[in-house]
């Protein structure tokens, strides 16, 4: 196998309130020996919003930021799960409809650009697990986390809908039982928790409008890993791991219990498995500490 | 290639309650043998046929039409008739907990009280509101583009899969969910309707309209006739704004604050967001706020990213816009 490269869309949140997992990105692209070519010239998604303004305007954004890993010929990496649903579900739109894509790329021109259909889009947990392997990454395991009872929490926009997320990987993944995130726990040497919340919705994205909505759906999810005796959770998502780290506090009112537990990106459990040290991982960002590395 | 058919054992693990004689609901334990030609109404109807003859459930057509079958299989909600038995083994294994759709609106085993779905389903004036001539030159016609502007919205058989899947139903209780969403979009993008605005304000609403939507795609995903209905959802997010229905809100002024945000650094002020959508009410989110900004969470405005090229997306922005706030 050649060294593996990929165009890494790196989404707005891990460049500001996810410092974390930008960090420990870059640290485990190192340790597995992944290059990782920025796109630094890519728009913000739209995050699930602003198609419900302008459609139109997020088609267009979205296909100029693959157009740009389109023209370094590599697939497309994200490290948000939202990210990934709009990228995929704008890659979609436009693979399967000639007349759409033409529209789009009439805009595109405007300033040299053109959407081919070229590049993949996958999340960066697929890649490893379809790309990498599980097994090599296994090898390469120097401190297992045998100790922990690891929770995954997957995030909606990962796994449905199943059949748009399974046009991305190889590896299927059911959205009912999904399984990669428990795999890659695994593979670093812990246990998974088993959990009825661990494939339901974190609320992340009515946060402002219905909090209360959001607060409970954040605090269900905590409690059943909590339930599930978890030491940690870990999340693909960084809007996943915003809102399970940083609103223990609206969930712990929302739901009458005191909730809280630490939160790991699953960079950053892939680093802890390779023996990359906390400060390369970022645990210092979060705000439920992580007491245990 | 030769049509084989396979038996295995499957364990059952089926709901019961009784709200007549019952104080708590129990499961009972079923061992089958069942065959890969077997939907999960099989099973239903073997239960009652060779086991227990009181045990209820709905079904009508057993050829996905009628919409009373949907249940929940290890808390997937699926439509019964439908539903092949390999299929759910191959996902949750061979030990299979049926339930109702919702448990909490059980009357005898599977059959639960609808009565919200329904209540739901009527608040959204689900039929066409049209100022009919009664005496017309000529036919109303619906062009073939006209009608696919439904965009299969009319496949709903009213299961209520998704509406007792989706997480917002459980908490707010003021939601029109998922299904009745379907529905009205059904009717909003009919030409015949001259509802429009009328049905579009009540949708717009805090708390029962779609802004409490919280996008997480259960809803298409359970959906037996692909209808879709988040992706309706969106739709009468874009005709609120489109028909000037979307007042200024943190909703809306969410929505719109990612075009703003886009167009000035082409990545997201996270910071800028909030206060734009939030408004002066900014000032609940600040104890989470200085926690964040403890962590070293929160990007200070001269640390703030800017994609390469931004002009390229300022231009796009400019000429690819197509909403108006
Ligand atoms: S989904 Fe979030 S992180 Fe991803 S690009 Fe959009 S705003 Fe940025
Ligand atoms: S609400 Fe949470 S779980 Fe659902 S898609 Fe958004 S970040 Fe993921
Ligand atoms: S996407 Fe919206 S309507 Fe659909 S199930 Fe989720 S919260 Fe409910
Ligand atoms: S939208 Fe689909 S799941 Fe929902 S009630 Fe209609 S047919 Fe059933
Ligand atoms: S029995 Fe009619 S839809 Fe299943």
């Amino acid at each position: 196998m050649g060294k593996l490269k990929y165009a890494l869309f790196t989404g707005c949140t891990a460049k500001q309130s996810t410092p974390e997992q930008m960090l420990s990105t870059m640290a485990i692209a190192e340790k597995l020996d992944i290059e990782l070519v920025e796109l630094t010239e890519a728009s913000c998604c739209g995050a699930s919003h602003l198609q419900d303004y302008d459609d139109f305007l997020s088609l267009v954004l979205n296909a100029r930021n693959i157009a740009y890993a389109e023209k370094h010929g590599l697939t497309m990496v994200t490290i948000c799960n939202t990210c990934q649903l709009n990228t995929a579900m704008t890659k979609h739109r436009l693979d399967n409809n000639a007349d759409l894509k033409a529209r789009v790329n009439e805009k595109l021109e405007e300033v040299g650009l053109e959407y081919k259909g070229t590049s993949m889009v996958t999340h960066f947990l697929y890649a490893i697990i379809d790309d990498f392997g599980l097994d090599k990454l296994k090898e390469m395991v120097v401190k297992p986390l045998s100790q922990f009872n690891i929770a995954p929490f997957y995030g909606c926009h990962n796994i449905r809908p199943s059949e748009l997320q399974n046009e991305t990987h190889k590896t299927p993944e059911s959205s009912y039982n999904p399984s990669s995130l428990d795999d890659l726990i695994i593979a670093c040497g812990g246990q998974t928790v088993d959990y009825e919340e661990k494939n339901k919705c974190c609320g992340f994205h009515v946060e402002l409008q219905a909090p209360h909505t959001a607060a409970v759906l954040t605090g269900n999810a905590i409690a059943g890993a909590t339930d599930g005796n978890a030491d940690w959770m870990v999340t693909p998502c960084p809007l996943c791991h915003l809102k399970l780290d940083t609103q223990t506090g609206h969930a712990s009112k929302a739901i009458g219990r005191d909730v809280a537990l630490p939160v790991l990106h699953m960079q950053q459990m892939i680093g802890l498995a390779l023996g990359c040290s906390s400060a390369e991982l970022g645990l210092k960002h979060h705000v439920t500490e992580v007491d245990f590395a | 290639m030769e049509h084989t058919i396979t038996t295995q054992e499957v364990n059952f693990k089926v709901f019961r309650f009784n709200a007549d004689e019952d104080y708590l609901p129990y499961y009972e334990d079923y061992k089958m043998e069942v065959t890969s030609e077997e939907v999960v109404l099989d099973i239903l109807n073997r239960i009652k046929w060779d086991h227990d003859g009181s045990f209820s459930y709905r079904r009508s057509c057993r050829h996905g039409i009628c919409g009373t079958c949907a249940i929940k299989v290890n808390g997937r909600s699926t439509l019964a008739c439908k539903e092949s038995l390999n299929d759910m083994v191959e996902t949750f294994g061979s030990d299979l907990v049926i339930e109702p759709l919702s448990k909490k609106r059980a009357i005898k085993d599977m059959i639960i009280d609808k009565g919200d779905f329904w209540e739901k389903n009527d608040a959204i004036h689900p039929f066409l509101i049209s100022h009919i001539d009664e005496h017309p030159e000529m036919e109303c016609a619906v062009t073939p583009e006209q009608a696919n502007a439904l965009n299969d919205a009319d496949l709903c058989i009213q299961c209520g899969a998704c509406h007792y899947a989706c997480p917002v139903m459980e908490i707010n209780e003021d939601f029109f969910g998922p299904a009745a969403f379907a529905k009205a979009y059904r009717f909003e993008a009919d030409v015949r309707d001259d509802a429009h605005t009328t049905r579009l304000l009540e949708l717009n609403e805090e708390k029962q309209g779609v802004w409490d939507c919280v996008k997480c795609m259960e809803c298409a995903e359970v959906c037996p006739k692909d209808v879709d209905p988040i992706g309706k959802i969106t739709k009468l997010h874009q005709m609120l704004f489109a028909e000037g229905v979307a007042k200024s809100n943190v909703a809306t002024r969410h929505a719109v604050g990612f075009a703003h945000s886009i167009a000035k650094r082409g990545v997201l002020d996270e910071g800028e967001l909030v206060l734009y959508s939030e408004g002066p009410a900014i000032v609940k989110h600040v104890p989470v706020a200085v926690k964040m900004l403890t962590k070293g969470k929160i990007c200070m405005p001269w640390n703030m990213p800017k994609s390469d090229n931004l002009d390229e997306i300022q231009k796009l922005v400019k000429s690819s816009s197509t909403a108006k706030f």
